[in-house]
This record gives C-alpha cells, structure tokens and sequence, in this order.
C-alpha cells in the first residue's frame, strides 16, 4: 500500500509584494512520479527550493515522513530523508566523479567527520557510493574529473549524488535538461527504475518524459496550482489547456503561451516532440 | 589562484623527492651552519607550522582569514604569562595550556565570524584579530605595546630547551608530526569534507553536512596549531609583543601559503622559508648611491607579491611541478 | 555628564561618523558594483592627508591644496583602475586580498621616499580657525563644523548623483548584471572608472580635510581602514545608507565609549560588530 512521503500544505512564498509560490498544495506518493509542470516564471523552482529547505517559506507548512519540517535548513532536511538534484548542474567539479559520490555517501556514515582514518577506505560510504554510481550507469567514469565530463554524464552524475545519501523522496529539477535523444531515454529508463523505492517530484520542460514518467501530475503557473490530477484529467482540464498546452487534442503541445508575468526568459526551454532537444 | 580550483593534493613524485632532500638538508643543516644561521632555521620552522595551520584553513577549507595570527600570538603571550621572572616552566603542560587558549580563543571568535561568508568573513576576521590586538596594546596590565619577556625557556626534564641545538631538532620534530598529522587529515572523511566545503558549500549542505560545525571545527584546529608555532615563537625568541598578533603577521601567513602552495602543506612550508629568506634579502639589500635599497625593503616586498599574484597563481610548487612535468615530457 | 559635554562628544561623534562615511562609502561601492576587495583604501586617505600637507605648504592654501589634490589623486586613481584593479574583478577574493596588500607595502614606501617618515602638522585656514564658545569654559572648534558640514554636502551629493541621475541608474544597474548592463548599451568600462574614482576621490578629501584634526603620519592608512571595513560589515556590504547609518552609529559607540569606559573602548566598536553579526550576519542592509 502507498503512502505519502512528503505534504505540502497551501506553501506559500512572497518577495516584497510578488508571490512567487501562491497556496500551493500537494502530496508526493511513494512508488509514484509527480511532474510539476508549467511556463517559466511559474514558480517551479522556487517550489522545489521551498521543499528542499534553500528558501524558508512565508506561509504553509511541509510534512516530510509525518515530520513538521517547515523552515527547517537544508542539511536537516536531508538528514530527514530527502534528496534534490539541480537544474543547474551543482558538483564537484575538480573531484573525480566517483569522489563526488564517495562524499554524498559519506554524509550519512557514522565517521563522516573522523580524522585519522583514510576515507577511501569507509566501506559503509563506499558501499553505498557503487551502488548509487551502479544505478546511474557510470561505472566506466568513475575516475574522470567532473568536470572534464560530457554534459549528459553530469547529469547522471547529478542523479548519482543525490542516490548516494540514501533518500526516501527525490525532488528532481529538470533531470533531462540539455540531454540528447539517446542519453534523455536513459536518463527516462533510470528515472521508472527509481520509482519503485522512491517518492518522486519531477520539475520537466520535456513533456514527452512527462507524459512518459508522470503518474500525477500538477500544472502551475504565476505561482499558483491551475490543475492538478493524472496526465489524462490534466490533458483533459480547459484551464490547462487555454493556459498552456495549446488548444485542441491530447498528445505532445505544439507550443506554449508567454507567461504573463515574471520571468524575463520568456518561452519554456523545451517544448514539444523529440525533435527539439539535442 | 581561484579557492575553488584543483589544488595539488597529492604529490607527484618529483615533488616528493624534493621535499625530502630539504628534509635531509633541514637535518643536517646545524652541523654545517652557525649558531645565528640555525637560529634563523629554526625560526622559518616555526612560521612554516604556523603557515601550515592557516593552509587547512584557507588552502583546505577555502576560509581567508586575515586575522590567523591572532591565535598566533595568544598562545605566546600564554607562555609569557605563564612563565615567572626567576624560572622556566615546565614545557610538558605549558604547552599544551598555551595551544588550549590560542583554540579556545579561535573557538570563541570562530563562533561569531564563521556564519559570515566571502568577503565579509575576510572583513570579520581581520577585524575580531584587530580587537585581539588592541586589547593586548592598550593594556598595561597584559604587557602594552612594550610587549612581556619571557626570561627561561621551557623546561623539558628530559633535554635541555636552552641549548640552541636541541630547541632546533625539538623544533624540526613537532614540524614533522604536524605535518604528518595535517597530511592524514586531509585524507580523513574530516578533510574530504573540508575539501567539498572549499569547492561546493551549497551542495555539501543539501548532501546532509552540517558545514557551520565542520568549519567552526577547522577553524579552531587551525587556531590551535598557530598556538603550537606561537608557543615555539615565544620560546625561542624570549620576548612576545602585540605585533605577533597584527595585520601585517596575518597577512604574511596568507602570502607565505600562497607563494608556496595552497592545499598540500607541503606547499606551506616550502613558502615560509621562501618568504622568510626574500624578506631577509630584501632588508639586506645594498645601498644603490645614495638609496637605502634594504631600508625600503617594503616596496620591493610588494613589488613581489603583486607578481607573484599576477604570474604565480599556484605558487612554487605550482611552478616546480609544472618544471619537472616539462622535464619528465622531454625526457620520454 | 552636562549638557554642553554631551554636546561636544555628539558632535564630535557626527564628525567621526561622518569622516568614516566617506571612506566606507567609496569601500562599499567599490566592492558592491566590481566585486572588488581594496584594503589599499586607506593609503588613499593616507595619500590625501600628505597631498594637504605638501600642496598647503607650498600654496599656503589649504582650500587650493584640497582641491588640487583631489585631482591628483582622481587621476591616480583612474590609472591604477585602468592598469591594475580592471583586470582583477573577475578574481577570486583572495587574489584580490593579496595584490592590495602588496599595493599597501608599495604605497607606504612611495609615500616614505617622496615625503620621508616624519610626522607633520596641517594649519587650519585662518577663516575656518574660531571656535564657537558653548559655556564659559568649553567652545566648540569651527573646523570640526566645516568638515562635518562638507561631508553632509558630498554625502547629499553621492545620494543625488546615484538615485537621481541617469549616471546613478548605469551604476545601480552595472551592479546587478554586467553583461546585460552591457547589452544595453551602457560602457560599463566607464562606469567602473567612474565608481572607482569616486571612491579614491572620497577617500582622498577625507584624508585631506582631516589632515589638520589628525595630523600627518606614516601607517595612518592601515589604522582607519581597519574601523572602515567594520563600518562596511555592520552596514551591509554595497549599501550606501547602510554605511551612513553604520558609521554615524560606530561614531557615537566609538566617541562616547571613550569618555564613559575608557577601559573597554578600544573593543566597543568590535562587540558592536559582533552583536550585529550574530544578528544579521549579512550586515544591516544587505544588498
């Protein structure tokens, strides 16, 4: 039987007079992937952050494992149990890549701050760092420099990390961003993989993946939840439609409206059939 | 010289090589020198441990602090203190004493300056040490600016500090440890971590890593090792003054690990002695006509540390390992 | 205390805060719009200090010695932005820590060769030397009015010329983003100088007009830039108003800490510092 890992209840996040996060409410499941989807300036970002304790919110609250962890700071918030990839790629990029993950293992280990033994030799933190190293398909780069590494493989990399502590909820921020057909399918392959064990926030511009992976999905814009439901009742939803998707039938949008208000970027990075990445 | 780039961790073979033959030279250097030369080795000893101290900080963890010296000339002024006019101390608990204050001192001010970041915390460390010293300057009851005598070298039961000789191997022998110590813990899951602070704090704390702890921690052992080299200072020099404690020390110490190295500790020692003997050169340069050439030591002292900054960005070890890479492609 | 010792010590105060306003204004632009650390700042108030002196003596003019000197200093500025400091704002902090470091090795042996080592006195002009009596046996000096007075009028001026001013709007905006400032067409190159000259210049004409109050003497830098930069940490690196408010408040802590408990004043102004760290450790009115 499922049950929610983590709660969002009516978070909201205000700078000075603009609401960046409005009211928003939702669940993350276990074994079941939560797409939050919507034009850019729709608060995505601000959303996950929220979640993942960088910005503490100005009101609402967050239950994670039925634990109150409103407000709480980052590191508390991991330690309790949740783990967070970035958009912008945020390693380690003069360590080897096996490094990067032998670290994010190392936070969890009893002798995370010993001072005589010789961390390469932790094996609890090792174990954990192949396993995670495993599951990301990066065995064969284990001792290239981070940031030597092709786009894609940071990526991986990114997931990598944020396996290696060991999480019960994944807040993933644009997992897919910048990949290529072939490695975005792989990342896709691990992502169902992952979901067995996990309670999973997927923040996508890819809506091929979306639709692929989500088994919920939530649709915001200008800081507030326009529709909320599985893919087929988002689809479906009028407000979505005029609002996002692009009017007419079900399947890969074709375009997408400006947001009316926000972010300078205007268009949403990738929008629309596999063609468009790469 | 960027904080977060790849410091020369581990030590490639020729560099090793190297530091053992000064290792060597360092071991036989008294029987080949005179007293006033050993002296002054002895005294390059010193600054290379408390540089090695500031290295964790800055070179390791990626904190500048312009006030390191603080801790520096605490734990001197403990062994003044703790010295009487008539009689040496026993070395065996003043110097554990005198390392205790310079952490607790470094823990306390830790405290206040380590949840600044970037150039604040540049800003706060120099100002918490500028405090330090004009506590100890104002201050007719801790010594003033005239600074406190410490009249006997420590006492150590076993050997004798006040022969020059063995204060110099005693000197040479805490060097090896400390360094040996430092080495380790640069490879411990502590060290790691501190590295990962250097490169990407924002992510260490999303993996879970409390940073503030690990950095308040850093910073107090950084304290307490610039407390063992002040101890040594103190003794050796028999005289302890808030100077050992300014901005102009602080910032020796910084130009000391930059010019040999950041992130090694080896880089540490190699840029005290460095620094130590330009600073010598250039005080002893000889008049051109009628220009005291060695009297304004200080411009050719900044002359040299703006080109070091500009050309020099990972120091002498830098340029030496990328010399004998060069070598070694030649040599294929 | 009474009351016209109390007068004297807030005035005195004001005229403390005040002079600090003007060396941390220039710190905290500079490092608010190029990201740039300068601990060199106080040789330029070092640097204005002996231009009043040697430029008052050789015209006999103070006024002409200040105004003199603020442009000789201006274009020494401009020079060692253009030579040296542009090519350091993409630096790392500690880079920055060190090339200014040596700068002030270099700028105290400069001032040492061309000025020697001596202490020397700067008269007040004859106009500005009366002093206002406050009771029968305490006036109160003129001088230190008029130095309060101009540093009123610069700090008007720098507030009007950056929220007023098309030129204040490219300096707020290059301190957000430089590539977009620049896509808008805005020199940023020129802006910069422009920072950076206005910072030296402040720098310079406080050291000037405190020249005849402090006297002239060698590492006269390295001692107000240390109260400078607790100014700037307790206003909030970037903000103008933050330092004016920051050096009015170390002016007060500073002045009357002296009289009232001369024992701890000397750290007053660092516990102060402290007390504001542990609150807001970004300062008062983080940018």
């Amino acid at each position: 039987m499922s049950e929610v890992l983590l709660s969002a209840r009516k978070l909201t996040k205000r700078f000075g007079g603009l609401a960046a996060v409005n009211d928003v409410t939702l669940d993350l499941w276990r074994s079941r992937i939560h797409a939050v989807i919507g034009p850019n300036g729709a608060g995505k970002s601000t959303l996950t952050n929220l979640l993942s304790g960088d910005i503490s919110p100005t009101a609402g609250e967050v239950t994670l494992s039925g634990r109150d962890v409103t407000g709480w700071n980052p590191e508390r918030i991991s330690r309790a149990g949740l783990g967070r990839s970035y958009q912008k790629t945020n390693i380690f990029r003069p360590f080897t890549v096996w490094e990067n993950i032998r670290l994010a293992a190392q936070s969890r280990t009893p002798h995370a701050a010993g001072w005589l033994r010789l961390a390469s030799r932790i094996a609890p933190a090792n174990e954990r760092a192949e396993r995670a190293l495993e599951l990301a398909g990066l065995q064969a780069r284990r001792d290239q420099v981070a940031g030597a590494a092709s786009h894609g493989e940071q990526r991986q990399l990114e997931i990598a990390m944020t396996l290696a502590t060991d999480p019960q909820v994944l807040l993933l921020d644009e997992p897919l961003a910048g990949m290529g057909t072939a490695e975005a399918e792989r990342m896709v392959g691990l992502l169902l993989r992952l979901k067995e064990a996990h309670a999973m926030m997927l923040v996508e511009h890819d809506m091929d993946a979306v639709f692929t992976l989500a088994d919920h999905l939530t649709v915001m814009v200008n800081g507030q939840v326009i529709a909320t439901g599985t893919p087929a009742q988002v689809r479906a939803d009028a407000n979505v439609q005029s609002a996002y998707l692009g009017d007419g039938d079900a399947g890969p949008p074709q375009g997408a409206v400006a947001p009316s208000g926000g972010s300078a970027a205007g268009l949403p990075a990738s929008v629309g059939g596999p063609n468009t990445h790469g | 010289m960027s904080a977060t780039s790849v410091h020369l961790e581990r030590l490639p073979r020729g560099l090793q090589v190297a530091l053992a033959l000064g290792l060597i030279a360092l071991l036989a250097f008294p029987f080949v020198a005179t007293d006033f030369y050993a002296q002054m080795a002895a005294r390059m000893m010193i600054l290379a441990i408390f540089a090695m101290s500031l290295d964790l900080l800055q070179g390791v963890t990626g904190l500048v602090s312009l006030g390191h010296a603080a801790f520096f000339g605490l734990a001197g002024y403990a062994l003044a203190f703790l010295t009487p006019q008539g009689a040496a101390v026993s070395l065996w608990w003043t110097l554990p004493a005198a390392v205790a204050a310079s952490a607790l001192g470094a823990l306390v001010i830790g405290f206040f300056v380590v949840r600044t970041h970037g150039i604040y915390f540049i800003m706060v460390t120099m100002a918490f040490a500028q405090m330090v010293f004009f506590l100890f300057f104002d201050n007719k009851a801790l010594g003033g600016s005239d600074g406190i005598y410490i009249n006997f070298k420590p006492a150590a039961g076993v050997f004798d500090l006040e022969n020059k000789r063995v204060f110099y191997y005693f000197t040479l022998a805490v060097l090896l440890l400390v360094y040996a110590f430092l080495r380790r813990l640069l490879f411990s899951p502590f060290g790691r971590a501190l590295a990962g602070i250097r490169v990407n704090e924002h992510r260490m704390r999303a993996m879970g890593f409390g940073t503030f702890g690990y950095k308040l921690a850093a910073f107090t052992l950084a304290g307490g090792l610039a407390g063992l080299a002040g101890y040594l200072w103190g003794a050796q020099s028999g005289y302890v003054n808030p100077e050992l404690m300014g901005f102009h020390m602080s910032a020796h110490a910084i130009m000391m690990v930059i010019l040999g190295g950041m992130g090694n500790f080896a880089g540490a020692i190699v840029g005290a002695f460095a620094f130590e003997y330009l600073l010598h050169a250039f005080k002893d340069l000889p008049a051109i006509g009628r220009f005291d050439t060695g009297k304004h030591w200080q411009l050719w002292m900044g002359l040299f540390i703006v080109l070091v900054v500009v050309f020099a960005p990972r120091g002498l070890l830098g340029l030496l390992d990328r010399v004998l890479r060069r070598k070694e492609k030649r040599d294929e | 205390m009474d009351f016209a010792n109390f007068l004297i010590q807030l005035l005195n105060s004001v005229q403390y805060g005040l002079l600090l306003f003007m060396l941390a204004a220039g710190l905290t632009l500079i490092f608010g719009i190029m990201g740039v650390v300068n601990l060199a700042h106080g040789s330029f108030y070092m640097l204005g200090a002996y231009l009043a002196w040697s430029l008052a003596a050789k015209t006999g003019s103070l006024a002409l010695a200040i105004v003199l000197g603020t442009v000789l200093s201006v274009l020494f500025g401009l020079a060692l932005e253009k030579l040296l400091f542009r090519h350091f704002y993409q630096r790392d902090h500690l880079d920055q820590v060190l090339l200014t470091f040596g700068l002030i090795y270099i700028f105290e042996e400069m001032r040492s060769i061309l000025w020697g080592d001596d202490v020397h006195g700067v008269p007040i002009p004859q106009v500005l030397s009366a002093s206002i009596p406050l009771t029968d046996n305490l006036s109160y000096p003129v001088y230190r009015l008029f130095m309060s007075g101009l540093c009123i009028a610069l700090a008007i001026g720098l507030y009007l010329l950056i929220s007023k001013t098309r030129l204040g709007m490219k300096i707020r905006a290059g301190a957000f983003n430089h590539e977009m400032t620049e896509a808008l067409g805005i020199n940023v190159k020129l802006i910069h100088a422009v920072v950076f000259a206005l910072g030296v210049g402040l720098a310079t004409i406080a050291g000037m007009i405190a020249s005849p109050i402090s006297s002239v003497y060698p590492n006269m830098g390295s001692q107000v830039l240390i109260m400078c930069f607790v100014v700037v940490v307790i206003g909030g690196i970037g903000s103008v108003r933050g330092a004016l408010i920051s050096a009015l408040l170390v002016g007060l802590v500073d002045t009357f800490g002296k009289v009232l408990l001369p024992q701890v004043a000397g750290m007053l102004v660092y516990m102060l510092m402290a007390a504001v760290l542990l609150w807001k450790p970004e300062g008062l009115f983080k940018q």
